[in-house]
């Protein structure tokens, strides 16, 4: 990457009244700046997760040997037997869902882009700060809907159990009951927030920023918010339509997913792979950039190969759009239909291979340090290539014949996003929280953390491709005895894993209470982005006098 | 703050009305689902609704008064009025794609058609030979079509009119004439309100009903957020008309005009699709009712 220096005064921004913050009240539920919306953002990500961790954490339980152990303890007395079973589908919706729309997307575009692309390219705050804020309020009632449903009826039993794809036919006459129009209208809530947001983020990254600082010369990470929020705004709408129908369908007699009056259950899974696809690319280009910068301040380099790795994500973007169907392999597609989207899904493994290889090219020959945040990244790296060479194992239509819906794929994007996003996600909380907080987290936690969350989610769901392989197929609460051994020992996993989450926590409270105090440019020479120019926390507004980029 | 401010860009005071704004939403959306389940939820669910959509409204409402202040007030540099450009062009394209949605679904049941007869306002699927017959015909075996040459035509025409008006209306506005982007644009409203009231009065006479069949699912949602887009534009449009009798726009500064000049025109466009795929193609060869 271009190494960006700024004007040395703007660390005295202080001198003005640029600190001064409104009062409670006005600051958290009125506010129009950037790094509060930022901030409200990361703590909502981390609710979110702890409550999609916490379902995970029954599932594993549940899953943990043959036969049904807790859900119908879990269901509640009186409960029929199809209840229980129902309420394993209404668990693994809500995990899915949470984890995508309520945690990942909300703490790497919200949380670390609202935080991070306006210092890096030296805006005072985004493009629109009120709409801001709306984006951020809209998750609440969004949030508020996924988790109520849980709690009115959804056909079966309480609560939404469609999973995260809500296919019809399920969803439509086989949920009858408020759960899953909650559940849609949840989604259209959260789909409204990311659009209004990805109207801001690519307004304020084309127009704000600073003088001399051309998209050439833009940082990664804002690059990848740029691709991100261009995902986000072609290919959320499609799914807002998709759920209307759904909508429409369960509730004012169409047909648009009923065989019955001429409708197509498979334009369903059309309509949401169109916008799914490149969902997951959302959830992983912000990582993308996070990683870049991290493997760069970390081995004191800039990056290698700086605008293949911008073009890289815009191939991945561009492509990501035409690849969708390699979701629905067995829905019945002809064999030229497969072999296309076989082939294109497989292209994208180049650019993603140009962004690997790239970073690996970074580090080569760099004046390396092991901190907290590049461990995470290294582990990034490392496991995302994993998930990503399974990936292109399931691109294979035929191959996927077998493999569809088999616990091969639940490893194959628990390892992109479990152990890619996730990944990332800590990578960049840690790289960044002194920035944000003002405090240094403990290093010792931080190490901790990673290595017993390391081993824990590779314990966890390494296992899962085995299963996979004996074809063990996802989305069942039993299973035959012969699968009964990889399952305990990815419950185990679990466990493992959930003591790195405990660390993590202990790790925050401890930094906020007794964190040392940090510096501006805390990691040194390696680190050249704009927010280094600044103190930490930042001034409540920054660059008031806009920086020269030379 | 305090005079530091030494850009052009906006930095807005702490507001309330994103937070009402939401939570508004909520009790709409919670407000729909009570009333779509009056089994679990009692029979409020329409009232409660109606107040959601007030609330949504009235933060509408507020919101945009408080942006036509701000540009009063000189907030809106050039650089600001960039930024609104920017925004509109980007929703406008985020209501492209949700278009392509319902578009996907007509070309999927017209491309694809699957066995199906419908009569007496029921679509049973057909098996054998008859269904094998059935399958190469679109619009389903059974139903009548709209005659896209009769309403539907002339609805394009006015849409194509009303494009024309509001160009009319814009071309005045820049070269200071008053009187002409008012004519313009009351032109334009009429046209738009002619055109909801011909698409409402068609619905009434509609040979298919809304529910029950493919064509018909397809046809009514994708017309019909076709005309939900149409009022919000005309509302869209008696706005700049309140305004232009106000003296907001500026030969140089006028923004909220153009804005919804080109949300006419994408709605303008989006009807000319469906006047083609829909109504045309998508009919052709059916009996016309």
């Amino acid at each position: 990457m271009t190494t960006i220096a700024a004007d040395g005064q703007i660390l005295d921004d202080h001198a003005h009244d640029a600190d001064h913050k409104p009062a409670f009240f006005q600051r958290w539920f009125m506010s129009t700046n950037h790094k509060d919306i930022g901030t409200l953002y990361l703590i909502f990500a981390i609710i979110a997760g702890i409550i999609g961790g916490a379902i995970s954490g029954m599932m594993r339980m549940e899953l943990a040997e043959p036969g049904i152990q807790y859900l119908t303890t879990w269901v509640g007395s009186g409960a029929s037997a199809d209840e229980a079973l129902h309420l394993w589908n209404v668990l693994i919706t809500a995990h899915g869902l949470i984890m995508v729309f309520f945690m990942v997307m909300p703490a790497m575009i919200g949380g670390f882009g609202n935080w991070f692309v306006p210092l890096m390219i030296g805006a005072p705050d985004m493009a629109f700060p009120r709409m801001n804020n709306v984006s951020f309020w809209l998750l609440i009632p969004a949030f508020l809907l996924l988790l109520g449903s849980a709690f009115v009826p959804g056909g079966t039993g309480n609560g939404a159990g469609t999973g995260w794809t809500v296919y019809a036919p399920l969803s439509t006459s086989g949920s009858v009951g408020p759960a899953v129009d909650m559940a849609i209208l949840s989604l259209h809530l959260a789909g409204a927030s990311s659009i209004l947001g990805a109207v801001n983020f690519i307004t304020t990254i084309l127009n704000m920023r600073a003088p001399g600082m051309t998209l050439h010369k833009m940082p990664l990470f804002v690059w990848s918010v740029l691709v991100t929020a261009f995902l986000l705004l072609l290919a959320l709408p499609v799914l807002a339509a998709a759920i209307t129908m759904l909508l429409t369908d369960r509730n004012f007699g169409t047909t648009f997913f009923d065989a019955a009056g001429g409708g197509d259950p498979v334009l369903y899974q059309h309509l949401f792979w169109f916008f799914g696809h490149p969902e997951v690319y959302i959830m992983i280009l912000p990582g993308f950039g996070m990683i870049s910068h991290i493997i760069s301040t970390f081995s004191r380099k800039p990056i290698f190969g700086y605008l293949g790795m911008a073009y890289a994500m815009v191939a991945i973007g561009v492509v990501g759009f035409v690849v969708w169907a390699h979701h629905m392999f067995t829905t019945g597609m002809s064999v030229n239909v497969k072999m296309y989207f076989t082939a294109a899904t497989m292209v994208i493994a180049v650019p993603t291979g140009i962004k690997i290889f790239s970073w690996i090219a970074t580090m080569w020959g760099g004046s390396m340090s092991f901190k907290t945040p590049m461990v995470w990244a290294l582990g990034f790296i490392f496991m995302f290539t994993v998930g990503g060479v399974t990936g292109v194992v399931l691109a294979n239509g035929g191959i996927d014949d077998n493999l569809h819906d088999t616990y091969y794929v639940v490893a194959h994007f628990h390892y992109v996003l479990s152990l890619g996003a996730v990944f990332s996600i800590f990578a960049g909380f840690y790289y960044w929280f002194p920035k944000m907080s003002g405090r240094h987290y403990s290093e010792l936690l931080g190490q901790l953390h990673f290595w017993i969350f390391f081993i824990g989610v590779n314990v966890l769901f390494f296992p899962m491709h085995f299963l996979g392989n004996q074809s063990m197929p996802r989305r069942y609460p039993d299973y035959p005895e012969q699968f009964a051994y990889w399952n305990e020992v990815a419950s185990i996993g679990y466990v493992i894993m959930g003591v790195g989450v405990l660390i993590f926590f202990v790790n925050i409270a401890w930094s906020l209470v007794a964190g040392r105090k940090a510096e501006g440019n805390y990691w040194g020479e390696g680190a050249t982005t704009l927010e280094w120019t600044l103190s930490s926390p930042p001034p409540f507004h920054q660059f008031e006098t806009l920086p020269q980029i030379k | 703050m305090a005079g530091a401010k030494n850009h052009d860009y906006h930095i807005l005071p702490p507001d309330i009305w994103p937070f009402i704004g939401s939570m508004s939403a909520l009790v709409m959306a919670f407000g729909g689902i009570m009333w779509m389940h009056p089994d679990v939820f009692g029979s409020f669910g329409s009232l409660v609704f109606a107040i959601g959509v007030g609330l949504v409204g009235l933060t509408f409402f507020t919101w945009w008064s408080n942006v036509v202040k701000e540009a009063h007030a000189g907030d809106h540099t050039p650089v600001v009025q960039l930024h609104l450009r920017y925004g509109m062009i980007l929703f406008i394209a985020s209501e492209v794609m949700f278009f392509v949605g319902w578009f996907w679904a007509w070309f999927d049941y017209s491309l694809f058609p699957q066995p199906i007869d419908f009569a007496d306002g029921i679509a049973t699927n057909m098996i054998g030979q008859e269904g094998a017959e059935a399958l190469m015909q679109w619009p389903p075996k059974g139903i009548e079509v709209l005659n896209a040459f009769e309403l539907p035509l002339l609805n394009t025409l006015i849409l194509l009119c009303s494009g024309t008006t509001v160009t009319w209306a814009h071309h005045s506005l820049i070269h200071g004439n008053r009187q002409g982007l008012i004519t313009g644009l009351w032109l334009t409203i009429i046209l738009g309100v002619v055109f909801s009231a011909i698409q409402a009065y068609e619905y009434s006479i509609a040979p298919f009903p809304f529910a029950g069949l493919n064509y018909s699912s397809a046809f009514y949602m994708a017309t019909g957020f076709h005309g939900f887009h149409v009022i919000v534009g005309t509302i869209f449009l008696i706005v700049c008309l309140a305004r232009a009798y106000k003296g907001h726009f500026t030969p140089k500064q006028h923004f909220g005009f153009e804005a919804a000049a080109w949300y006419w025109h994408f709605v303008d466009v989006v009807w000319l699709f469906l006047f083609l795929a829909v109504y045309v193609w998508g009919g052709w060869g059916a009996p016309v009712h």
